[in-house]
Protein backbone atom coordinates (compact mmCIF):
# COMPACT_ATOMS: atom_id res chain seq x y z
CA UNK A 1 0.00 0.00 0.00
CA UNK A 2 1.19 3.52 -0.73
CA UNK A 3 -0.08 6.88 0.45
CA UNK A 4 0.57 9.67 -2.04
CA UNK A 5 -0.06 13.31 -1.20
CA UNK A 6 1.01 16.82 -2.09
CA UNK A 7 1.78 19.33 0.61
CA UNK A 8 3.67 22.61 0.73
CA UNK A 9 4.95 22.07 -2.81
CA UNK A 10 6.29 18.59 -2.08
CA UNK A 11 5.07 15.40 -3.75
CA UNK A 12 5.36 12.62 -1.21
CA UNK A 13 4.97 8.87 -1.55
CA UNK A 14 4.83 6.86 1.64
CA UNK A 15 5.27 3.12 1.22
CA UNK A 16 3.16 2.13 4.19
CA UNK A 17 4.44 -1.32 5.11
CA UNK A 18 8.17 -0.74 4.61
CA UNK A 19 8.04 2.76 6.08
CA UNK A 20 9.92 4.16 3.09
CA UNK A 21 9.36 7.77 2.13
CA UNK A 22 10.01 9.05 -1.38
CA UNK A 23 10.13 12.66 -2.42
CA UNK A 24 9.28 12.78 -6.12
CA UNK A 25 8.63 15.23 -8.91
CA UNK A 26 5.18 15.43 -10.47
CA UNK A 27 6.05 13.07 -13.33
CA UNK A 28 7.19 10.31 -10.97
CA UNK A 29 4.21 11.11 -8.71
CA UNK A 30 1.79 10.39 -11.54
CA UNK A 31 3.79 7.36 -12.62
CA UNK A 32 3.84 5.81 -9.15
CA UNK A 33 0.22 6.56 -8.29
CA UNK A 34 -0.99 4.84 -11.48
CA UNK A 35 1.73 2.21 -11.71
CA UNK A 36 -0.08 -0.75 -10.22
CA UNK A 37 -3.39 -0.34 -12.01
CA UNK A 38 -2.37 0.81 -15.49
CA UNK A 39 -0.61 -1.28 -18.17
CA UNK A 40 2.92 0.00 -18.73
CA UNK A 41 2.46 1.11 -22.36
CA UNK A 42 -0.78 2.86 -21.53
CA UNK A 43 0.81 4.67 -18.60
CA UNK A 44 3.74 5.71 -20.77
CA UNK A 45 1.33 7.15 -23.35
CA UNK A 46 -0.65 8.96 -20.67
CA UNK A 47 2.49 10.52 -19.20
CA UNK A 48 3.79 11.54 -22.65
CA UNK A 49 0.42 13.07 -23.35
CA UNK A 50 0.52 15.04 -20.10
CA UNK A 51 4.18 16.03 -19.93
CA UNK A 52 5.56 15.38 -23.47
CA UNK A 53 5.90 19.08 -24.23
CA UNK A 54 8.49 19.46 -21.47
CA UNK A 55 12.12 19.27 -22.50
CA UNK A 56 13.09 17.00 -19.63
CA UNK A 57 10.38 14.43 -20.34
CA UNK A 58 11.16 11.92 -23.07
CA UNK A 59 10.01 8.38 -23.68
CA UNK A 60 13.49 7.20 -22.71
CA UNK A 61 13.44 9.20 -19.53
CA UNK A 62 10.05 7.80 -18.54
CA UNK A 63 11.29 4.28 -19.12
CA UNK A 64 14.17 5.14 -16.83
CA UNK A 65 11.68 6.30 -14.22
CA UNK A 66 9.78 2.99 -14.55
CA UNK A 67 13.07 1.14 -14.02
CA UNK A 68 13.65 3.14 -10.86
CA UNK A 69 10.20 2.19 -9.65
CA UNK A 70 10.93 -1.47 -10.37
CA UNK A 71 14.24 -1.19 -8.51
CA UNK A 72 12.49 0.27 -5.45
CA UNK A 73 9.94 -2.55 -5.60
CA UNK A 74 12.75 -5.09 -5.71
CA UNK A 75 14.39 -3.43 -2.70
CA UNK A 76 11.13 -3.64 -0.75
CA UNK A 77 10.66 0.12 -0.70
CA UNK A 78 7.60 0.49 -2.86
CA UNK A 79 4.27 -1.33 -3.04
CA UNK A 80 5.32 -3.50 -0.12
CA UNK A 81 2.66 -5.96 1.02
CA UNK A 82 1.29 -6.20 4.54
CA UNK A 83 2.94 -9.08 6.36
CA UNK A 84 2.30 -8.06 9.95
CA UNK A 85 -1.31 -8.78 10.78
CA UNK A 86 -0.73 -12.04 12.61
CA UNK A 87 2.10 -10.61 14.69
CA UNK A 88 0.16 -7.96 16.61
CA UNK A 89 -1.80 -10.27 18.87
CA UNK A 90 1.02 -12.81 19.20
CA UNK A 91 3.42 -10.14 20.39
CA UNK A 92 1.14 -9.02 23.21
CA UNK A 93 0.55 -12.60 24.25
CA UNK A 94 4.26 -13.29 24.39
CA UNK A 95 4.92 -10.09 26.37
CA UNK A 96 2.44 -9.94 29.26
CA UNK A 97 4.62 -7.56 31.23
CA UNK A 98 3.90 -4.13 32.66
CA UNK A 99 6.45 -1.40 32.03
CA UNK A 100 4.68 1.84 32.88
CA UNK A 101 2.41 3.17 35.61
CA UNK A 102 0.54 6.42 35.81
CA UNK A 103 0.48 7.12 39.54
CA UNK A 104 -2.48 9.26 40.53
CA UNK A 105 -0.78 10.65 43.60
CA UNK A 106 -3.39 13.37 44.09
CA UNK A 107 -7.07 13.25 43.24
CA UNK A 108 -7.41 16.91 43.99
CA UNK A 109 -6.33 20.07 42.25
CA UNK A 110 -5.59 23.70 42.93
CA UNK A 111 -6.93 24.79 39.56
CA UNK A 112 -10.47 24.56 38.30
CA UNK A 113 -9.97 24.14 34.56
CA UNK A 114 -13.17 24.13 32.52
CA UNK A 115 -12.21 21.31 30.21
CA UNK A 116 -10.51 18.93 32.67
CA UNK A 117 -11.25 15.30 31.72
CA UNK A 118 -10.33 14.44 35.30
CA UNK A 119 -13.19 16.59 36.64
CA UNK A 120 -10.98 18.98 38.61
CA UNK A 121 -8.74 16.12 39.64
CA UNK A 122 -11.37 14.01 41.36
CA UNK A 123 -12.10 11.73 38.39
CA UNK A 124 -15.81 11.88 39.28
CA UNK A 125 -15.08 10.42 42.72
CA UNK A 126 -13.71 11.38 46.10
CA UNK A 127 -10.79 13.68 46.86
CA UNK A 128 -7.71 11.79 47.93
CA UNK A 129 -3.95 11.71 48.22
CA UNK A 130 -1.87 8.59 47.65
CA UNK A 131 -0.04 7.48 50.77
CA UNK A 132 3.62 6.48 50.65
CA UNK A 133 2.65 2.87 51.46
CA UNK A 134 0.26 2.66 48.50
CA UNK A 135 2.83 4.28 46.20
CA UNK A 136 5.58 1.96 47.43
CA UNK A 137 3.37 -1.07 46.84
CA UNK A 138 2.60 0.26 43.33
CA UNK A 139 6.33 0.45 42.55
CA UNK A 140 6.85 -3.07 43.92
CA UNK A 141 3.88 -4.26 41.84
CA UNK A 142 5.48 -2.71 38.76
CA UNK A 143 8.84 -4.36 39.42
CA UNK A 144 7.19 -7.75 40.12
CA UNK A 145 5.23 -7.64 36.85
CA UNK A 146 7.88 -6.11 34.61
CA UNK A 147 9.53 -9.34 33.46
CA UNK A 148 12.74 -8.65 31.62
CA UNK A 149 11.96 -4.97 30.97
CA UNK A 150 14.77 -2.81 32.31
CA UNK A 151 13.33 0.64 31.70
CA UNK A 152 10.28 1.26 33.88
CA UNK A 153 8.28 4.46 33.55
CA UNK A 154 6.35 6.13 36.33
CA UNK A 155 4.33 9.29 35.82
CA UNK A 156 3.35 11.40 38.82
CA UNK A 157 -0.08 12.48 37.74
CA UNK A 158 -3.28 13.86 39.17
CA UNK A 159 -5.13 16.02 39.79
CA UNK A 160 -2.11 18.03 40.71
CA UNK A 161 0.79 15.83 41.87
CA UNK A 162 2.62 18.70 43.56
CA UNK A 163 -0.19 18.71 46.14
CA UNK A 164 1.38 15.44 47.31
CA UNK A 165 4.99 16.34 46.57
CA UNK A 166 6.65 14.89 49.66
CA UNK A 167 5.22 11.45 48.81
CA UNK A 168 6.48 11.82 45.22
CA UNK A 169 9.98 12.52 46.54
CA UNK A 170 9.85 9.58 48.96
CA UNK A 171 8.71 7.28 46.16
CA UNK A 172 11.58 8.38 43.93
CA UNK A 173 14.02 7.71 46.78
CA UNK A 174 12.47 4.26 47.32
CA UNK A 175 12.69 3.42 43.61
CA UNK A 176 16.33 4.50 43.48
CA UNK A 177 17.06 2.33 46.51
CA UNK A 178 15.82 -0.85 44.79
CA UNK A 179 16.57 -0.33 41.12
CA UNK A 180 20.16 -1.61 41.14
CA UNK A 181 19.30 -4.75 43.07
CA UNK A 182 16.27 -5.40 40.85
CA UNK A 183 18.11 -4.63 37.60
CA UNK A 184 15.72 -1.84 36.68
CA UNK A 185 16.00 1.76 35.54
CA UNK A 186 13.15 3.98 36.69
CA UNK A 187 12.24 6.93 34.51
CA UNK A 188 9.99 9.40 36.25
CA UNK A 189 7.75 12.00 34.69
CA UNK A 190 6.04 14.86 36.52
CA UNK A 191 2.91 16.32 34.94
CA UNK A 192 2.05 19.59 36.64
CA UNK A 193 -0.01 22.75 36.31
CA UNK A 194 2.90 24.65 37.87
CA UNK A 195 1.06 26.40 40.70
CA UNK A 196 3.24 24.89 43.44
CA UNK A 197 6.59 24.92 41.67
CA UNK A 198 9.28 26.31 43.95
CA UNK A 199 13.06 25.98 44.21
CA UNK A 200 12.80 22.60 45.92
CA UNK A 201 10.57 21.24 43.15
CA UNK A 202 12.88 22.64 40.49
CA UNK A 203 15.99 21.15 42.03
CA UNK A 204 14.46 17.74 42.68
CA UNK A 205 12.60 17.50 39.36
CA UNK A 206 15.66 18.49 37.39
CA UNK A 207 17.73 15.88 39.17
CA UNK A 208 15.27 12.99 39.20
CA UNK A 209 12.59 13.47 36.56
CA UNK A 210 13.36 12.04 33.14
CA UNK A 211 10.61 14.24 31.74
CA UNK A 212 8.51 17.11 33.01
CA UNK A 213 5.18 18.00 31.41
CA UNK A 214 4.12 21.58 32.11
CA UNK A 215 0.56 22.63 31.34
CA UNK A 216 0.36 25.92 29.46
CA UNK A 217 -2.30 26.66 26.85
CA UNK A 218 -0.46 29.47 25.08
CA UNK A 219 -1.58 33.10 24.95
CA UNK A 220 -2.51 34.64 28.28
CA UNK A 221 -6.11 35.31 27.31
CA UNK A 222 -6.54 31.75 26.01
CA UNK A 223 -4.85 30.15 29.01
CA UNK A 224 -6.69 32.26 31.57
CA UNK A 225 -10.10 31.61 30.03
CA UNK A 226 -9.90 27.90 30.81
CA UNK A 227 -7.21 27.46 33.46
CA UNK A 228 -8.41 29.35 36.52
CA UNK A 229 -7.78 29.08 40.23
CA UNK A 230 -10.56 27.98 42.56
CA UNK A 231 -11.46 31.65 43.01
CA UNK A 232 -11.70 32.21 39.27
CA UNK A 233 -8.40 34.01 38.78
CA UNK A 234 -6.39 33.24 35.64
CA UNK A 235 -3.23 31.25 36.37
CA UNK A 236 -0.97 32.44 33.52
CA UNK A 237 0.87 35.13 35.48
CA UNK A 238 1.40 32.81 38.44
CA UNK A 239 2.82 29.86 36.56
CA UNK A 240 4.78 31.40 33.70
CA UNK A 241 7.75 32.66 35.76
CA UNK A 242 7.88 29.29 37.52
CA UNK A 243 7.89 27.37 34.24
CA UNK A 244 10.60 29.62 32.83
CA UNK A 245 12.79 29.14 35.89
CA UNK A 246 12.32 25.37 35.86
CA UNK A 247 13.09 25.01 32.15
CA UNK A 248 16.12 27.32 32.32
CA UNK A 249 17.51 25.21 35.17
CA UNK A 250 16.72 21.93 33.43
CA UNK A 251 20.03 21.81 31.59
CA UNK A 252 18.77 20.13 28.47
CA UNK A 253 16.81 17.35 30.17
CA UNK A 254 13.48 16.41 28.65
CA UNK A 255 10.40 18.55 29.12
CA UNK A 256 7.23 19.49 27.30
CA UNK A 257 5.06 22.55 27.45
CA UNK A 258 1.69 20.94 26.94
CA UNK A 259 -1.40 22.83 25.92
CA UNK A 260 -4.98 21.95 25.12
CA UNK A 261 -6.91 23.66 22.36
CA UNK A 262 -10.68 23.86 22.12
CA UNK A 263 -13.39 25.32 19.91
CA UNK A 264 -12.52 28.66 21.51
CA UNK A 265 -8.99 28.76 20.06
CA UNK A 266 -9.05 26.92 16.77
CA UNK A 267 -6.23 29.29 15.77
CA UNK A 268 -4.07 27.29 18.17
CA UNK A 269 -0.86 27.76 16.19
CA UNK A 270 -0.79 31.28 17.64
CA UNK A 271 -0.60 29.65 21.07
CA UNK A 272 2.20 27.36 19.98
CA UNK A 273 4.13 30.26 18.47
CA UNK A 274 3.52 32.25 21.65
CA UNK A 275 5.15 29.48 23.69
CA UNK A 276 8.05 29.33 21.21
CA UNK A 277 8.45 33.11 21.40
CA UNK A 278 8.65 32.81 25.19
CA UNK A 279 11.75 30.68 24.65
CA UNK A 280 10.24 27.22 25.18
CA UNK A 281 11.35 24.77 22.52
CA UNK A 282 9.65 21.45 23.38
CA UNK A 283 5.98 21.93 22.68
CA UNK A 284 2.82 19.87 22.60
CA UNK A 285 -0.74 20.95 21.92
CA UNK A 286 -3.65 18.53 22.14
CA UNK A 287 -7.26 18.70 20.98
CA UNK A 288 -9.64 18.89 23.94
CA UNK A 289 -11.21 15.64 25.15
CA UNK A 290 -14.78 16.35 26.24
CA UNK A 291 -18.42 15.65 25.59
CA UNK A 292 -19.80 16.96 22.27
CA UNK A 293 -22.36 18.88 24.36
CA UNK A 294 -19.69 21.01 26.03
CA UNK A 295 -19.66 24.58 24.66
CA UNK A 296 -15.95 24.41 23.87
CA UNK A 297 -16.10 21.01 22.10
CA UNK A 298 -14.52 20.91 18.65
CA UNK A 299 -17.11 20.85 15.86
CA UNK A 300 -17.25 19.51 12.31
CA UNK A 301 -17.03 23.12 11.11
CA UNK A 302 -13.75 23.46 13.03
CA UNK A 303 -12.15 20.54 11.21
CA UNK A 304 -10.97 22.32 8.00
CA UNK A 305 -9.68 25.18 10.16
CA UNK A 306 -7.66 22.76 12.30
CA UNK A 307 -6.30 21.00 9.21
CA UNK A 308 -5.04 24.32 7.91
CA UNK A 309 -3.55 25.13 11.32
CA UNK A 310 -1.45 21.97 11.25
CA UNK A 311 -0.09 23.00 7.84
CA UNK A 312 0.68 26.51 9.10
CA UNK A 313 2.52 24.94 12.02
CA UNK A 314 4.62 22.67 9.81
CA UNK A 315 5.59 25.51 7.48
CA UNK A 316 6.52 27.78 10.38
CA UNK A 317 8.66 25.03 11.92
CA UNK A 318 10.60 24.65 8.67
CA UNK A 319 11.02 28.43 8.47
CA UNK A 320 12.16 28.85 12.07
CA UNK A 321 14.63 25.98 11.75
CA UNK A 322 16.18 27.66 8.71
CA UNK A 323 16.37 30.87 10.73
CA UNK A 324 18.24 29.06 13.51
CA UNK A 325 15.44 29.20 16.09
CA UNK A 326 13.85 25.75 15.86
CA UNK A 327 11.26 24.24 18.15
CA UNK A 328 9.89 20.74 18.51
CA UNK A 329 6.21 19.84 18.23
CA UNK A 330 5.49 16.54 19.95
CA UNK A 331 3.25 15.17 17.19
CA UNK A 332 5.70 16.09 14.45
CA UNK A 333 8.60 14.17 15.97
CA UNK A 334 9.53 11.50 13.48
CA UNK A 335 12.94 9.91 13.37
CA UNK A 336 12.47 8.05 10.13
CA UNK A 337 15.80 6.23 10.37
CA UNK A 338 15.71 5.28 14.07
CA UNK A 339 12.02 5.21 14.89
CA UNK A 340 10.05 2.41 16.47
CA UNK A 341 10.11 -1.16 15.19
CA UNK A 342 7.12 -2.86 13.66
CA UNK A 343 6.04 -4.48 16.95
CA UNK A 344 5.71 -1.09 18.59
CA UNK A 345 3.74 0.14 15.61
CA UNK A 346 1.18 -2.66 15.52
CA UNK A 347 0.63 -3.63 19.14
CA UNK A 348 -1.47 -0.67 20.25
CA UNK A 349 -0.81 1.97 22.89
CA UNK A 350 -0.39 -0.61 25.65
CA UNK A 351 -3.21 0.61 27.91
CA UNK A 352 -4.46 -2.13 30.20
CA UNK A 353 -1.56 -4.39 29.32
CA UNK A 354 1.90 -2.79 29.58
CA UNK A 355 0.55 0.50 30.93
CA UNK A 356 -1.89 1.04 33.80
CA UNK A 357 -3.11 3.82 36.04
CA UNK A 358 -3.12 3.52 39.84
CA UNK A 359 -5.60 5.50 41.94
CA UNK A 360 -4.69 7.03 45.33
CA UNK A 361 -6.27 3.94 46.90
CA UNK A 362 -4.31 1.42 44.81
CA UNK A 363 -6.96 0.44 42.26
CA UNK A 364 -5.76 -0.41 38.78
CA UNK A 365 -7.32 0.98 35.61
CA UNK A 366 -6.31 0.48 31.96
CA UNK A 367 -5.14 4.09 31.74
CA UNK A 368 -5.64 7.49 33.35
CA UNK A 369 -8.63 8.24 31.10
CA UNK A 370 -10.62 5.26 32.45
CA UNK A 371 -10.05 6.09 36.11
CA UNK A 372 -13.33 6.64 37.90
CA UNK A 373 -15.30 4.35 35.59
CA UNK A 374 -15.84 1.36 37.88
CA UNK A 375 -16.68 -0.92 34.96
CA UNK A 376 -13.11 -0.55 33.82
CA UNK A 377 -11.42 -1.31 37.13
CA UNK A 378 -8.92 -4.09 36.42
CA UNK A 379 -7.97 -4.98 39.98
CA UNK A 380 -5.59 -3.52 42.53
CA UNK A 381 -1.88 -3.37 43.31
CA UNK A 382 -2.13 -6.08 46.00
CA UNK A 383 -4.09 -8.76 44.15
CA UNK A 384 -3.05 -7.68 40.67
CA UNK A 385 -5.37 -7.85 37.66
CA UNK A 386 -8.51 -9.74 38.69
CA UNK A 387 -10.83 -8.53 35.93
CA UNK A 388 -9.21 -10.72 33.32
CA UNK A 389 -12.09 -10.42 30.88
CA UNK A 390 -11.70 -6.66 30.77
CA UNK A 391 -7.94 -6.90 30.35
CA UNK A 392 -8.42 -9.33 27.48
CA UNK A 393 -10.43 -6.66 25.65
CA UNK A 394 -7.41 -4.36 25.88
CA UNK A 395 -5.09 -7.14 24.74
CA UNK A 396 -7.06 -7.17 21.52
CA UNK A 397 -6.52 -3.46 20.86
CA UNK A 398 -3.96 -3.16 18.10
CA UNK A 399 -3.46 -1.78 14.61
CA UNK A 400 -5.53 -4.58 13.12
CA UNK A 401 -8.37 -4.70 15.63
CA UNK A 402 -10.78 -2.49 13.68
CA UNK A 403 -12.06 -3.21 10.18
CA UNK A 404 -12.12 0.55 9.50
CA UNK A 405 -8.33 0.66 9.98
CA UNK A 406 -7.71 -2.06 7.41
CA UNK A 407 -7.28 0.34 4.51
CA UNK A 408 -5.91 3.26 6.53
CA UNK A 409 -2.38 4.24 5.56
CA UNK A 410 -1.70 5.74 9.01
CA UNK A 411 -2.27 2.65 11.14
CA UNK A 412 1.44 2.02 11.66
CA UNK A 413 1.69 5.53 13.15
CA UNK A 414 -1.22 5.38 15.60
CA UNK A 415 -1.28 1.61 16.15
CA UNK A 416 -5.06 1.67 16.12
CA UNK A 417 -5.45 4.85 18.15
CA UNK A 418 -6.46 5.74 21.67
CA UNK A 419 -8.80 3.23 23.34
CA UNK A 420 -10.19 5.92 25.63
CA UNK A 421 -10.99 8.25 22.75
CA UNK A 422 -12.70 5.37 20.96
CA UNK A 423 -14.67 4.52 24.07
CA UNK A 424 -15.77 8.09 24.74
CA UNK A 425 -16.77 8.64 21.11
CA UNK A 426 -18.52 5.33 20.45
CA UNK A 427 -19.01 3.50 23.76
CA UNK A 428 -16.60 0.79 22.64
CA UNK A 429 -12.82 0.66 23.00
CA UNK A 430 -12.72 -0.96 19.58
CA UNK A 431 -14.76 1.84 18.04
CA UNK A 432 -13.43 4.57 15.78
CA UNK A 433 -13.11 8.21 16.81
CA UNK A 434 -13.10 9.44 13.23
CA UNK A 435 -12.61 13.11 14.12
CA UNK A 436 -9.42 12.22 15.98
CA UNK A 437 -8.32 9.99 13.09
CA UNK A 438 -8.68 12.85 10.63
CA UNK A 439 -6.55 15.13 12.79
CA UNK A 440 -4.03 12.37 13.35
CA UNK A 441 -3.61 11.63 9.64
CA UNK A 442 -3.11 15.32 8.95
CA UNK A 443 -0.45 15.56 11.65
CA UNK A 444 1.47 12.61 10.22
CA UNK A 445 1.27 14.03 6.69
CA UNK A 446 2.72 17.27 8.03
CA UNK A 447 5.38 15.48 10.09
CA UNK A 448 6.57 13.53 7.06
CA UNK A 449 6.51 16.67 4.95
CA UNK A 450 8.80 18.44 7.44
CA UNK A 451 11.25 15.54 7.08
CA UNK A 452 10.96 15.64 3.30
CA UNK A 453 11.61 19.38 3.27
CA UNK A 454 14.79 18.87 5.29
CA UNK A 455 15.93 16.08 2.98
CA UNK A 456 15.24 18.25 -0.06
CA UNK A 457 17.25 21.09 1.42
CA UNK A 458 20.18 18.80 2.22
CA UNK A 459 20.10 17.39 -1.32
CA UNK A 460 20.13 20.91 -2.71
CA UNK A 461 23.12 21.89 -0.58
CA UNK A 462 25.21 18.96 -1.88
CA UNK B 1 16.97 8.24 -9.83
CA UNK B 2 16.56 11.76 -11.08
CA UNK B 3 12.87 12.05 -10.34
CA UNK B 4 12.78 10.14 -7.04
CA UNK B 5 14.63 11.00 -3.83
CA UNK B 6 14.32 8.23 -1.25
CA UNK B 7 14.71 9.37 2.35
CA UNK B 8 16.70 7.27 4.77
CA UNK B 9 14.15 5.27 6.77
CA UNK B 10 14.17 2.27 9.07
CA UNK B 11 13.13 -0.87 7.16
CA UNK B 12 10.01 -1.97 9.00
CA UNK B 13 10.05 -5.39 7.37
CA UNK B 14 13.56 -6.01 8.70
CA UNK B 15 12.49 -4.89 12.16
CA UNK B 16 10.36 -8.04 12.40
CA UNK B 17 13.66 -9.77 13.13
CA UNK B 18 15.55 -7.14 15.12
CA UNK B 19 12.69 -5.38 16.95
CA UNK B 20 10.32 -6.14 19.79
CA UNK B 21 12.54 -5.59 22.84
CA UNK B 22 9.81 -3.42 24.41
CA UNK B 23 12.26 -1.05 26.11
CA UNK B 24 10.88 2.02 24.35
CA UNK B 25 8.67 4.57 26.04
CA UNK B 26 4.97 3.89 26.41
CA UNK B 27 3.15 6.11 23.97
CA UNK B 28 1.06 8.01 26.51
CA UNK B 29 3.89 8.55 28.96
CA UNK B 30 5.53 11.54 27.35
CA UNK B 31 3.32 14.49 26.59
CA UNK B 32 -0.01 13.76 25.07
CA UNK B 33 -2.09 11.72 27.57
CA UNK B 34 -5.13 12.12 25.34
CA UNK B 35 -4.30 10.49 22.01
CA UNK B 36 -2.15 7.68 20.72
CA UNK B 37 0.93 8.20 18.62
CA UNK B 38 3.55 5.49 18.48
CA UNK B 39 5.71 6.69 15.62
CA UNK B 40 7.28 9.51 17.60
CA UNK B 41 8.77 7.27 20.26
CA UNK B 42 12.50 6.72 19.75
CA UNK B 43 13.78 3.15 19.50
CA UNK B 44 15.89 2.36 22.58
CA UNK B 45 18.07 -0.07 20.67
CA UNK B 46 18.81 2.52 17.98
CA UNK B 47 19.60 5.12 20.65
CA UNK B 48 22.06 2.75 22.35
CA UNK B 49 23.74 1.90 19.05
Amino acid sequence: MIHAYKLNGYNIILDVFSGSVHLVDEVAYDAITHYEDTPREELLAQLMDRYGDREDVTREDLEGCFEDIEALKAQGKLFTKDAYEGKAFDFKNRNPYIKALCLHVAHTCNLNCDYCFAAQGKFHGEDGLMSFDVGKRALDFLVEHSGTHRNLEVDFFGGEPLMNWEVCKELVAYARSIEKEKGKNFRFTLTTNGMLINDDVIEFANKEMHNVVLSLDGRKEVHDKKRCTITGQGSYDIILPKFKKLVEARGGKGYYMRGTFTHDNTDFTKDIFHMADLGFTELSMEPVVCSPEDPYALTQEDLPVLMEQYEILAKEMIKRKQEGRPFTFYHYILDLAHGPCIYKRISGCGSGTEYMAVTPWGDLYPCHQFVGDERYKLGDIWKGVTNQARQNEFKLCNAYARTQCRDCWAKLYCSGGCAANAYHATGNILGIYEYGCELFRKRIECAIMVQAAEAAQKAQEK
Amino acid sequence: MNRIQTLETRDLSASVNNGGCGECQTSCQSACKTSCGVANQPCEKCVEE
